[in-house]
């Protein structure tokens, strides 16, 4: 089997198991790429992680183009990322087609209305374990209330705040210094 | 043109994405249905509920589904919609990728330099804060009821919000098996 196709089977495997998002997906890219194909040894995954996590783009993509670039260049990462992708398109699209036919049944909206106020807890769970990560501390607690607060209550673009971040801390850093 | 404007709106989403799914949401949010309003609030929960229960990245999930609609309701035919939703798919990840392409082998070299800490030092609590807009920004009567209409429908919204934040939250229930559960009890109360 040619590199290309193998590289393209890998990540549409990883692409179509992994449920819930860019991290589920580093633990079986890890067994996948590492453990069973000897693509890369650990230390070259955790350079790849540490890319992933430095560039914008979602994580599971980012990390499949930079696999794919290490093995063929950048062939090799474009049927990275395209691999990794090519499932939830499929799969959102056949949803999508669906529910353009059923949105209006009763019984889909009486399961979404059960689902909605979930989602919205869904997404707030993690804000916590995210600000243990971010080393909130006494001296930068405000950022993120000021950032949501912007967004949410002034409508302000989430670009801004990133721009802002980004700059800011580019900023600080040099005048520490 | 709603084919260009897909491109540059998801292009957009892509590069300034940072912190991954969930941070993205609020970016999403904010292009595809304040300014576009490329689909309703519900919509937007239900298929943030969707992508939390198919494989693959949320951002993509997020993408495809948007480009579908978008290109349905500017009443174009099926095929015009699937193909919104490829460009829409593509348009999130080719930026970050020629980025990727450009500077991982500085990024391997100095991802511990002065400059680029500095600059995570401040972007990661901002991240946070994206999260907690995408969460505020979905806590509107759409999804939670009008309480002024409906008591009923607010009173348990809000007791199916704290239930599922406490489940995954202290008993880290998955959240496929939160939503299936809060969509059986959806269907068997209303």
């Amino acid at each position: 089997m040619g590199i290309y196709t193998q590289i393209f089977l890998t990540f549409a495997k990883i692409g179509s198991f992994t449920i819930g998002g860019g991290f589920a997906m580093v633990q079986m890219m890890e067994k996948e790429v590492v453990d069973k194909k000897h693509w890369l040894n650990h230390e070259e995954f955790m350079d790849t992680l540490v890319v992933a996590q430095s560039t914008p783009g979602l994580f599971a993509i980012d990390m499949a183009s930079h696999i794919g670039l290490k093995l063929k260049g950048v062939g090799g990462g474009i049927v990275g990322a395209l691999a990794t992708a090519l499932p939830s398109i499929v799969a959102i699209l056949l949803i999508a087609m669906f529910f353009q036919t059923f949105k209006d049944n009763i019984y889909v909206e009486k399961i979404f209305m059960g689902v909605r106020p979930c989602v919205v807890a869904l997404i707030l769970a993690p804000c916590f374990s995210m600000a243990k990560k971010a080393k909130l501390n006494k001296y930068n607690w405000w950022i993120p209330i000021v950032a949501a607060v912007l967004i949410w209550v002034f409508g302000v673009s989430p670009i801004w705040c990133i721009l802002a971040a980004g700059i800011g801390g580019f900023v600080w850093g040099r005048l520490k210094n | 043109m709603i084919f260009l404007e897909l491109f540059y709106v998801f292009s957009k989403i892509g590069i300034f994405n940072f912190g991954g799914g969930y941070a993205m949401l609020s970016l999403i949010q904010d292009e595809v249905v304040n300014k576009h309003q490329w689909m309703t609030v519900n919509e937007f929960t239900d298929i943030v509920a969707v992508s939390q229960s198919t494989p693959g990245p949320i951002g993509i999930n997020c993408a495809t589904y948007t480009g579908y609609t978008a290109v349905i309701h500017a009443g174009y035919p099926t095929w015009a919609a699937v193909l919104g939703a490829v460009l829409a798919s593509l348009s999130v990840i080719w930026l970050p990728f020629i980025l990727m392409v450009s500077i991982s082998q500085y990024l391997i070299k100095h991802h511990d330099s002065k400059a680029v800490t500095s600059v995570f030092a401040t972007l990661r609590p901002v991240i946070v804060g994206l999260i907690a807009a995408a969460a505020l920004m979905l806590m509107s009567k759409e999804n939670f009821g009008d309480p002024s209409e409906s008591t009923f429908v607010f009173v348990l919204s809000i007791v199916i919000f704290l239930l599922a934040f406490v489940g995954t939250r202290l008993y880290k229930v998955h959240p496929i098996i939160m939503i299936l559960l809060c969509g059986l009890a959806g269907l068997l109360i209303y």
